[in-house]
């Protein structure tokens, strides 16, 4: 009887997910153009896969399984995870990946809404220390490569491991720039020789930063929407640029500049969409500045001088267990009270 | 004149649907057969009743008066006869009945002699004694008793008087259509307000949907010789709670838990300021009010309705509903409750009536867990946490939700309107204040009665103590008797009594003597604090005032 107010506006859980998902696709589309369409194999793989664990869990858990299943947020988590594999890794690593994802990381912890941590990053770690080699397959931007696969012969390789008669996997993939960054400097190589490569572009990795900036606009449209708030985006990217530009001006040779690092590895990709992570993320401003910061620090930290390519999965993950402390100690005032 | 406009975090746009019920004048309802008034139709304590079944009483004719401090008179809107004192269905969200007087009218509507009362040359204790029998409450929507609010100023005045015509609740339009028809009125009871609290500033604070009302209110404020400011605030939910309203025209925030007044500053709504107008210049107690009808019904609008009309009078006046409505709400969409019955009556509170169906308020769907998107923190007029307050009162971790400052929440409902998770937050938030104050409640009895238990105990030991004491005395009496010496005697007693003195001492090392007086004390505090407690029912009475104005 008593349910005031009796008017609502907001859009459902769906339609943002719907919206996230809207924006992740000019990413998608560059991705396509510049390394080739076997991302689209590793999205429709984890999306399958995270669908069917999610209704299995539900029904396990006893839960309603349509109203979750229609809430997208399956969805999401497989396409952010498919966005940070390499797309031609093998088919059981991707479903391995969403598995340990949907499984443990969200359904085990309560479902939506009470997973502490984020569960694509949870499944991307998992995966990156169980098969660290496999995760460094990246295919070489199209620019360059050795050769060109057709979407058949990805297909093929992703599900039979096997190439087309002449090509090597060393013609079709290549290591990230941020790893050719790191162990060239290890051997004394310098910065401009380094990023005369052409596996370098304008100010990221070739390809990669055009996939970058797709994630940007993907996330300006999300911004617009007021489906994430400009804190988290802005505080990442202004530490990541604020620690890797001092580091720069400093030594030149040994540290490469903000925007490499900017449109470089899963920086863009974190920034708008992992980071920004709702509910494994804390919810008050101050917090969400701090938050992001810190994993802006930390990756930078961990591209720098740590022993992956890229920080950002650890960074997040590591964040993520400090949220609850984040969101206590960063109350806003409340009106009346003493400033 | 152009004021500065301050801002507040948060606060929602619905949709007004405000067009629905001002494109016809403020009409004017006629007499039911009967009319039904509850004798709490304030915030405070109940009146006293000064009648019974069977009189014949005129219009404006005192059947109730204010009793305590926080309390608010009763008269008859229209003259007739009493036909019975008992328990009616009331609007209220409990959906519980209260004591109402039910008066048969007799169509003559004959006033009982009233004049003007001289207010400017009164006394400041005879004209808050007057205006205590005004039943004059804050018709707003919250119906704090305006006597209180209006008591003469001894000392230094108060820095603002803000007059509330911002309206910010979506489909009402009441004070809109008053302030566009009545704005002379208005501005005379803002005079009146200004002149008994020596108020430095006037302000009025209208939003800016309204610019028919805000033109009259400046065209009439122009005409007085009072310096009045017209400030137009943004059309944002809630700027009309008395608070938000306070700091969007001067930038104060009332603090947590004060009142309006520890600031210098009184919110007053401009139909309870046209009512003190009347009262004051012609003697007019409050007999009607004027109620907005909308919604599902035929022909939406503004009535002029007696208090005690039942609510499926005014209904047909306009119109009636229509054949899909399936329910009604008082109040707005935002903070507005379900009637329980088109019966009960229109009540000094009742600014709104809105016929509800289906197409107009959708049933939500199912609530989703919270994604902690924190889109109901931004909204939050009050810069709460609503999410946390959620999770906390969901848990029942209510010291938590206390620390949180759950009891600063105004449940205005913002955060609910923005959730994606259609979550009932406000639900939660009433329940979790009325689990706090049950406990603060037990917890108070218990030591109440533990308090009790230790008097009781410390009599019975007196009592013990004097029985003996009297013993004694008899007993010396009695030897007395044998030999006649009355200092031998004196001496006895005073022995015996010495000795039960110490024994007294030992068993109990408290100071008795001093106890009781403490406990009594502590008692009546108690029961001061019950009873203000359950005067102003979930939130607390400084709350409860602020949405009134
Ligand atoms: S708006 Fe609803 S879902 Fe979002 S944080 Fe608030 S309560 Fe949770
Ligand atoms: S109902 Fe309470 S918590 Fe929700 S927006 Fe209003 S004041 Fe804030």
């Amino acid at each position: 009887m008593d349910r005031s107010p009796y008017v609502t506006e907001s859009p459902s859980v769906s339609v943002i997910m719907l919206k996230v998902m809207l924006a992740l696709v000019p990413g998608i589309v560059a991705y396509v153009w510049m390394f080739g369409s076997g991302v689209l194999i590793s999205l429709a793989l984890a999306s399958v896969t995270a669908l069917v664990a999610e209704a299995a869990m539900l029904k396990v858990r006893s839960r309603p399984v349509m109203p979750f299943l229609l809430d997208g947020s399956a969805m999401v988590t497989a396409w952010l995870l498919a966005l940070a594999l390499p797309p031609l890794a093998p088919w059981w690593l991707i479903v391995v990946g969403t598995l340990f994802a949907i499984v443990v990381a969200k359904q085990l912890y309560g479902g939506l809404g009470y997973n502490p941590f984020n569960p694509a990053m949870v499944g991307y770690a998992v995966l990156l220390i169980s098969f660290p080699v496999l995760m460094t397959q990246w295919p070489a931007p199209l620019a360059i490569a050795g050769a060109k696969l057709s979407f058949m012969d990805q297909w093929n390789y992703i599900f039979n491991r096997v190439l087309p008669g002449g090509i090597g996997l060393d013609a079709i993939s290549s290591a990230t720039p941020l790893d050719t960054l790191k162990t060239q400097l290890r051997l004394q190589h310098s910065m401009e020789s380094i990023t005369s490569a052409p596996l370098f572009g304008q100010f990221g990795g070739k390809g990669g930063e055009v996939v970058a900036g797709a994630y940007l606009l993907g996330g300006l449209y999300m911004w617009q929407q007021r489906i994430i708030t400009w804190h988290i985006p802005v505080a990442f990217l202004g530490a990541l640029a604020l620690m890797s530009g001092v580091a720069h001006v400093v030594n030149p040779e040994h540290y490469a500049g903000p925007l490499f690092h900017l449109f470089s590895g899963a920086s863009m990709l974190c920034a708008f969409f992992i980071a920004t992570d709702p509910i494994s993320g804390p919810t008050t401003p101050r917090g969400k500045l701090i938050f992001a910061a810190a994993i802006g620090v930390l990756t930078w930290l961990v591209r720098v001088y740590g022993g992956y390519p890229d920080g950002v999965a650890f960074a997040v993950l590591l964040l993520n267990i400090c949220v609850p402390l984040i969101d206590a100690n960063t109350q806003p005032r409340v009106f009346g009270h003493p400033k | 004149m152009l004021s500065k406009i301050f801002k507040f975090n948060g606060g929602v746009h619905p949709p007004e649907n405000k067009l629905e019920s001002t494109g016809r004048p403020i009409q004017k309802l006629g007499i039911p057969d009967q009319l039904v008034l509850p004798l709490r139709q304030h915030i405070g304590n109940l009146p006293k009743l000064r009648v019974q079944a069977g009189d014949h009483v005129l219009k404006g004719q005192l059947l109730a008066e204010a009793e305590g401090t926080i309390s608010a008179a009763v008269h008859a809107p229209t003259s007739g006869t009493i036909v019975s004192i008992e328990e009616q269905l009331i609007p209220h969200p409990s959906g519980l009945p209260d004591v109402s007087i039910t008066l048969k009218t007799d169509g003559q509507d004959q006033w009982l002699p009233h004049q003007a009362i001289d207010w400017q040359q009164l006394a400041p204790a005879d004209l808050a004694k007057s205006l205590r029998e005004s039943g004059i409450v804050g018709l707003g929507g919250a119906a704090f008793p305006t006597q209180v609010k209006l008591r003469p100023a001894s000392g230094p005045g108060l820095k603002y008087l803000i007059v509330n015509g911002a309206e910010c609740e979506p489909y009402i339009t009441c004070d809109d259509l008053l302030m566009r028809e009545r704005a002379d009125e208005i501005v005379k009871g803002i005079e009146i307000a200004q002149h008994l609290l020596k108020a430095e500033n006037c302000i009025v604070g209208i939003e800016d949907n309204k610019p028919e009302a805000e033109r009259a209110m400046r065209e009439a404020c122009a005409k007085s010789s009072l310096k009045i400011t017209v400030a137009v605030v943004p059309t944002l939910y809630p700027s009309g709670d008395a608070r938000r309203l306070t700091a969007l025209v001067t930038g104060i925030e009332v603090p947590s838990g004060k009142r309006s007044t520890d600031v210098g500053v009184q919110v007053f709504n401009v139909a309870t300021l046209l009512s003190v107008y009347r009262y004051l210049t012609f003697g007019e107690t409050t007999t009607s009010r004027i109620v907005t009808v909308t919604g599902n019904v035929r022909n939406p609008g503004n009535y002029e309705v007696l208090l005690g009309t039942p609510v499926e009078f005014l209904l047909e006046a306009a119109g009636g509903a229509l054949s899909d409505t399936n329910g009604l709400i008082m109040g707005g969409p935002m903070m507005g409750f379900q009637l329980p019955a088109a019966k009960v009556p229109v009540i000094k509170a009742t600014n709104c009536i809105i016929a509800s169906a289906p197409r107009l308020f959708p049933e939500p769907p199912p609530a989703m867990p919270c994604i902690r998107c924190a889109r109901c923190a931004d909204a939050c007029p009050v810069s709460l946490q609503p999410q946390e307050l959620y999770w906390f009162s969901r848990a029942k971790n209510l010291e938590k939700a206390r620390d949180y400052q759950l009891f600063d929440c105004i449940e205005c409902g913002c955060c609910s309107y923005v959730c994606p998770s259609d979550i009932p937050l406000v639900q939660y938030y009433r329940f979790a204040k009325s689990e706090i104050i049950a406990q603060d409640k037990a917890k108070e009895a218990a030591n109440l009665a533990r308090e009790r238990n230790e008097f009781r105990l410390s009599r019975i030991e007196r009592e013990k103590q004097e029985r003996a004491a009297k013993h004694a005395q008899k007993a010396a009496g009695a030897k007395a008797d044998a030999a006649p010496a009355d200092d031998a005697k004196k001496a006895a007693i005073q022995a015996a009594m010495a000795r039960a003195q110490a024994q007294k001492t030992e068993v109990t090392p408290q100071n008795t003597e001093n106890l009781s007086p403490k406990v009594q004390a502590e008692i009546a505090e108690a029961d001061a604090r019950r009873a203000e407690a359950e005067g102003a029912s979930a939130v607390d009475a400084a709350n409860q005032e602020q949405q009134e104005g």
